[in-house]
């Protein structure tokens, strides 16, 4: 199938985009369209109207100041993995960012795009809510900050407004301890079936975020790692209502979780 | 097909189309397109080059990718309109006027294609790879060539036919 007739507006500028995003018909906006074009080409989404902001080019920069790395809603997911800010300030973000889709994929699709479209099983998303990242969303109506652990509301859904595009991500640097990062996925490039962000405080304590379990990313804390750590990844995930297939996603949980434990001390011994 | 590229685009032409520049190959073409067609099917059915192959239209099996300024991209994941302002090239674009390129050669060495359904995607992949700087390792091949399904040659002989390729390259 082909996707249905929409009107194209290309956006020249951030206002242009929130404007033409607020004015015209059903208007929805297309960066990568990674996400987007599969729906299209399938006629499960047929907007009236796409605002094309993957010509913003300079919305694809990575800068660090005062602390925070700040990075455009339009970096693609390629720029992640190979950035060499970033593999410094946060390195797990680059490695995770290595297990989206496939190198063709990483190329276009966009960091916005990827917590816009907020699709469990997404790597980014997670990662985001892992390393206390805020969300700049900017509209006709002003700016705010978000933070991404309060973006994520549910499956596919956000505190996005519909007039409203993500500009830039805010991450604090350098990140509070050492994060370790897993995923399990049935080949390389697919959507992970379970994956885990792990972070271990300098006190012991920390917080483990998954995603691909549920309806979006799942983030607890802890105070302490026991010896036998899996016990403590059960108990944070008993309140976890999982997608389907309970005792899989839960031992999968599980699973990725104790990786990325293992990675994260790993790195802190480093 | 005239080759101006003066014009401001894209431009609202007849009710449902826009006129448009798009650079493939080295050469522009001011084609009107609806916003709604697949830059994999303009390249295939507007321009004629149907080197491009199309799959699943939905970015999984990496027949219809194409170099959007010398990244490999998914066709059937980019609208044309989008493309316009980017160097695009295909297949065609990587194949001399006369012969084959040493990766084509070094397929056809290898027996690296079957039907050959998947090669325009894996060569322009692969391509890319040798192009990249990046080391050209059975490791390396096969994470390049990871969003690329072949159906055919269980995936050896392709590998064998990139790291020939990249021995000759570094002769
Ligand atoms: C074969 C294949 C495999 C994939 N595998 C993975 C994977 O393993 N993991 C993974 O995470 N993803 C995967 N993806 C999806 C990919 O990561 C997408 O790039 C990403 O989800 C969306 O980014 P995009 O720029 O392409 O967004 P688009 O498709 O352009 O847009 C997606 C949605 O976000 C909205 N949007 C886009 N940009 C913004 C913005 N700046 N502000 C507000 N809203 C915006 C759009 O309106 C749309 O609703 C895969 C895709 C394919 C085709
Ligand atoms: S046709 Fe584009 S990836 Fe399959
Ligand atoms: S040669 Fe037939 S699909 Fe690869």
């Amino acid at each position: 199938m082909k996707p249905a007739p929409f009107q194209y507006h290309r956006a020249v500028s951030v206002d242009d985009a929130v404007t033409a995003l607020a004015t015209l018909p059903d208007a929805k906006l297309i960066a990568g369209g990674q996400s987007l074009i599969p729906l299209m080409n399938f006629r499960m989404s047929r907007p009236q109207t796409l605002v094309d902001i993957s010509h913003l080019d300079n919305l694809a920069s990575v800068t660090l100041s005062d602390g925070v790395l700040v990075l455009g809603a339009l970096l693609p997911h390629q720029r992640l993995c190979e950035d060499a800010l970033i593999r410094e300030q946060v390195p797990v973000l680059a490695e995770a960012a290595q297990h989206i889709g496939h190198w063709a994929i990483r190329t276009r699709g966009t960091l916005g795009g990827s917590l816009a479209h907020a699709d469990p099983a997404a790597e980014l998303p997670a990662a985001m809510v892992a390393l206390d990242a805020e969300f700049v969303l900017r509209s006709v109506r002003g700016t705010r900050t978000v933070a991404a652990r309060d973006f994520y509301l549910g499956f596919l859904t956000t505190d996005l407004a519909a007039d409203e595009m993500l500009t830039e991500v805010r991450i604090p640097v350098p990140p509070q301890g050492w994060y370790g990062f897993a995923e399990v996925a049935r080949r390389a490039g697919d959507f992970a079936l379970a994956g885990a962000y792990v972070q271990v405080r300098d006190d012991g304590g920390g917080s483990v975020t998954w995603f691909g379990i549920s309806g979006g990313p799942e983030r607890r804390e802890f105070e302490s790692v026991p010896e036998d750590a899996a016990a403590l990844w059960r108990e944070l995930l008993a309140d976890v209502d999982v997608t389907d297939d309970d005792d899989y996603r839960r031992h999968l949980g599980v699973l990725v979780a104790d990786w990325a434990y293992r990675r994260a001390q790993g790195e802190a011994q480093r | 097909m005239s080759e101006t590229t003066q014009e401001v685009s894209p431009v609202e032409t007849r009710e449902g189309t826009v006129e448009i520049t798009l650079k493939v190959n080295g050469k522009s073409h001011r084609i009107a397109v609806e916003p709604r067609m697949l830059l994999s099917d303009v390249l295939r059915h507007e321009l004629g080059l149907t080197g491009t192959h199309v799959g699943c239209e939905q970015g999984v099996c990496g027949a219809c990718t194409v170099l959007v300024e010398g990244e490999p991209q998914r066709s059937c994941l980019m609208f044309a309109v989008q493309a316009e302002g980017r160097e695009i090239t295909t297949v065609e674009g990587l194949t001399p006027e006369a012969g084959l390129s040493p990766l084509q050669a070094a397929f056809e060495r290898h027996h690296a294609l079957q039907c050959g359904f998947c090669t325009p995607g894996m060569i322009v992949t692969c391509e890319a790879l040798l192009r990249s700087g990046r080391p050209v390792t059975e490791e390396t091949v096969r994470e390049a060539i990871s969003g690329n399904v072949c159906r055919c040659t269980g995936y050896q002989f392709i590998v064998d036919a990139v790291l020939d390729a990249a021995k000759e390259g570094a002769r």
